[in-house]
């Protein structure tokens, strides 16, 4: 019975499963890899300084000397990119580990003591979830100005209930399990098989959302830069690339602001896949 | 149709992504009409597969060898639209969980009434519905009209698994596959639901396969018995038979092992070592590794041999006398 | 000592959902001598694993007392010492051996967490002492190093056993201990367990919905039926001469070999149906 459950599932390519979701793996990654490595390695393998203006060459098209071609003042965009990977990283990287660690300390607490305590979290929660994040970063730049700081924090509060809540789930059916309940037999303490028995149980699944906040971070922090509200030119951001390459696009020279965007594109489907594929085989190896 | 409404012969079948050895291993299986055939095994002994085999309800990656029979129709090489038309005709099935076989958020009367649905035709309807509440008066729940309306939690996992028997019997099928139909269910509700399905197979004159772990409950409901160990069946035999005169090793040693409320002894003699896993394919008898009556030089390299009477089979090289009476305390409690 | 082993005085719990109360235990009463053993047995609703789960702390019970060695045991203890002292008055074996074990833990390691959090061993003590406790349950050192998904059902609720027995407790709670088991994996386990009372004299309180289990390791059997002791004496004796209609019935279920069953299979038994305490 169980082992023919296994393989009854039925699929949605007549790939194997384990194929088609190792190629999803190996794509994901490749792309990250990439992006991680443009984030450390920028000034080596950026061809020109991303600032320097060279207003003789200005919306050039790709050439063997500037691949990507260059932008309104004459900047290599390739270069521009490859420096822009680092703030478009440190944004959400920020969010992401801020209201990871907001939110499991909000799910554990709600979800382990139950009761009033997680009665009264869930409402705050809930109304929390009613707030776009990018409203509550704009919100933000207006009372604290510009740049990276506000936005990141507005957001990573935005972003926390989605943490919380499922953090909150993991754990209340996590401590009705019998293992959990064999913990507490043994004479361990709460917090001790809260914290050191179930947290690293359901930490996985909570990696693989984390990794799919990343990509909407990116994307909410992108489209802030877009706005002109976040990391403030001359900085190199994906997001403000794509704002200032407007009047390129209308003059009909499209690739400084379609460089970008397919990298912001690129980006965050990779990271999505590879949390969808995380937490799918999380789920398969629970199962 | 006067042959066996189910008949499998020499059945193999592979799943080379989970399983190193066969799942089934040359079954060869009869249910005749107005007959109830037990399928008796541990987990892993491929009974469930066994049953799903029939309706042709196999995993698209399984390699399967063999011939299938169900009312005539091969189940294996017929048209899909052939072997569709025999799952709503001729064969249905009861499985272990009722709880996981219904939608709980549909209404009892329209799972049952589901396949006239899809025709469309008020007539259909009509009397499909007619039909459910004949079954479900017949599967002995008190007040059918009321429970047409209900929601599956509303009804408790006895009652919920007579309303499968009746949605099973919507069809008039004349085979009833039975996967463990009680063993999610208490011990006094098992009894009603047992004598239930032995009421209705007699009336309806049903072939009935019947799978369960347990060894007692397969003699007490069924005519004849299979024993299934790692994917063959190791003895066939009448149930009474069976249970006096267990001529597999295996066989015995399972009697030996299950609990009696009325048997002798404080110590249960227990088969040693743990069913055989997907994993493993051992050469020779697969039953080698916890056999008491195991011949190195014979069972660990040959196939076992299928010593057969007419009545009874079993796949040993070395089987236990046919007059070894067993057990014979337990059969006096037939009142 | 004159105390008994395990002395349950009056036990109860009663749940309330949307303003209906439903009792699931109503007062159970049990005692148990040392190095004795007693079967609680009923069907779902019975209420015998709300009284597994009231014996070994998992649930607090509305009135009674549980006493072991004639030391009351808090429902809900609170601080080390207290709870360090709870567990090593009760443990509990759960039904299913696939969700008793954390997930994470290779098993070995998960005997060495009971066994240092109750004794002050060193590391190498506390690795004989582990190796001790699985060769105890007929496991060794290859199995001792592997996750709980790598070993079978039967392996999986030894290791519970071992973990159980780690403690050192005076009692051994089994809820529906062997239910998930093959059959010939079930009586291994079951001898096991009755090696194991002869060997450290611990006590057993074996909850199982099937009479003839119970009468292999039971000197004593308790027949519970929605929340309440229906009946209660030396099993061989209530197999034997059962009293309660309610036995009798337990035992007319019971399958036998070349005999229908005599429960009239007609119409389902409205009203036996008991509603399962809680939610």
């Amino acid at each position: 019975m169980s082992a023919l459950g296994a393989v009854v599932r039925p699929g949605r390519l007549s790939l194997p499963r384990s194929l088609r979701s190792d190629a999803v793996l190996l794509a994901a990654g490749v792309v990250l890899v990439a992006f991680v490595a443009a984030c450390l390695f920028a000034p080596w393998l950026a061809p020109y300084d991303p600032d320097a203006t060279d207003l003789g060459n200005v919306l050039a098209p790709s050439s063997p000397e500037h691949w990507l071609g260059t932008d309104q003042v004459g900047r290599d965009t390739l270069s521009r990119l490859l420096y822009g990977a680092r703030t478009s990283l440190v944004g959400p990287l920020l969010v992401v580990v801020t209201s990871t660690v907001l939110g499991v300390l909000v799910g554990m607490v709600a979800g382990w003591r139950g009761g009033w305590l997680d009665a009264t979290l869930s409402r705050v929660l809930d109304i929390a979830f009613a707030f776009p994040a990018l409203l509550l970063a704009i919100l933000a730049v207006s009372l604290f100005g510009k740049g990276l700081a506000a936005p990141v924090m507005a957001m990573s509060i935005a972003y926390t209930p989605f943490v919380a809540r499922q953090v909150r789930g993991l754990v209340r059916s996590a401590r009705s399990r019998p293992y959990v309940s064999a913990y507490a037999v043994q004479g361990f303490g709460p917090v001790d098989v809260a914290l050191r028995r179930v947290l690293p149980n359901i930490a996985p699944v909570v990696l693989a959302q984390a990794t799919v906040l990343f990509g909407y971070a990116l994307l909410d922090l992108a489209a802030l830069s877009f706005l002109g509200l976040g990391v403030q030119p001359p900085t190199s951001d994906w997001g403000a690339m794509i704002n200032e390459s407007r009047g390129a696009v209308l003059l009909g020279q499209p690739l400084t602001a379609v460089v970008p965007s397919v990298a912001v594109i690129v980006t965050v489907v990779a990271f999505n896949l590879l949390g969808e594929e995380l937490g799918d085989r999380i789920a398969r190896r629970d199962a | 149709m006067s042959g066996p409404l189910l008949e499998m012969s020499d059945v193999w079948l592979r799943l080379p992504e989970v399983a190193r050895r066969p799942v089934l291993a040359g079954v060869d299986l009869q249910v005749g009409a107005g007959e109830i055939v037990g399928l008796v095994g541990e987990s892993g002994s491929g009974k469930s597969v066994t049953a799903r085999a029939a309706l042709g309800l196999l995993p698209p990656t399984a390699e399967v060898e063999g011939r299938v029979t169900v009312d005539g129709v091969d189940v294996l090489s017929a048209p899909a639209a052939d072997v569709r038309r025999l799952r709503a005709e001729s064969v249905a099935m009861v499985f272990q969980d009722p709880r996981a076989g219904i939608n709980p958020m549909r209404r009892i009367g329209d799972h049952l009434t589901e396949s006239a649905r899809l025709t469309g035709r008020r007539r259909d309807l009509d009397a499909a519905r007619a039909r459910a509440l004949e079954l479900l008066d017949a599967v002995g729940l008190p007040d059918p009209r009321r429970h047409l309306r209900q929601y599956p939690h509303e009804l408790s996992g006895g009652m919920l698994q007579r309303v499968m028997i009746a949605g099973a019997l919507m069809g008039s099928p004349r085979l009833l596959l039975c996967d463990e139909p009680t063993t999610a269910l208490d011990v006094t509700t098992q009894a009603e639901i047992v004598a239930l399905l032995g009421r209705l197979q007699r009336e309806r004159g049903m072939g009935m396969l019947f799978i369960t772990h347990d060894l007692d409950l397969a003699a007490s409901v069924c005519d004849r018995i299979h024993v299934m160990y790692a994917g063959r069946v190791v003895e066939q035999a009448p149930a009474l038979g069976l249970f006096e005169q267990p001529r597999h090793p295996y066989t015995a040693g399972l009697l030996a092992s299950t609990p009696a409320i009325d048997g002798g002894g404080t110590r249960l003699r227990a088969i040693p070592g743990v069913p055989l896993s997907l994993l493993e394919d051992p050469s020779g008898c697969v039953f080698a590794a916890r056999c008491d009556r195991v011949l190195d030089e014979v069972c660990r390299v040959l196939a076992p041999p299928v010593v057969a009477d007419g009545v009874r089979s079993v796949r040993c090289a070395r089987p236990l006398e046919a007059r070894t009476p067993r057990h014979a305390l337990r059969t006096e409690c037939v009142s | 000592m004159s105390a008994p082993l395990l002395e349950v005085q009056h036990l109860r719990k009663t749940y309330r959902t949307h303003g209906s109360t439903v009792t699931a235990v109503a007062g159970v009463d049990l005692t148990l001598p040392e190095g004795g053993s007693v079967g609680i047995v009923g069907e779902s609703g019975s209420g015998k694993s709300t009284t597994a789960r009231m014996l070994v702390g998992l649930e607090a019970p509305d009135a009674g007392r549980v006493l072991v060695h004639g030391q009351e045991q808090v429902a809900q203890p609170r601080g080390r010492r207290e709870r360090l002292a709870r567990a090593r008055a009760l443990q509990i074996v759960f039904q299913d051996p696939y969700l008793s074990l954390d997930p994470r833990v290779p098993v070995g390691a998960a005997v060495d967490q009971a066994v240092r959090l109750h004794t002050r061993l060193t590391r190498s003590e506390r690795r004989s002492r582990v190796l001790e406790l699985l060769t105890q349950v007929g496991l060794g050192e290859r199995e001792a190093a592997l996750l709980p998904r790598r070993l079978s059902g039967g392996q999986r609720q030894r290791v519970a056993i071992a973990r159980a027995l780690a403690v050192e407790p005076d009692v051994l709670v089994l809820d529906e201990a062997v239910s998930a088991l093959d059959v010939s994996v079930q009586a291994q386990v079951l001898n096991l367990l009755a090696d194991i009372r002869e060997q450290t004299g611990v006590g057993l309180v074996f909850i199982s919905h099937d009479l003839a289990v119970v009468r292999y390791l039971c000197a004593e059997t308790l027949v519970m039926r929605a929340g309440e002791v229906v009946e209660r004496g030396a099993t061989d004796r209530l197999l034997r001469e059962p009293e309660h209609p309610y036995t009798r019935l337990l035992l007319s279920a019971v399958p036998r070999p070349g005999r229908r069953s005599e429960v009239d299979g007609g119409t389902a038994l409205s009203g036996r149906g008991v509603p399962a305490p809680g939610r």
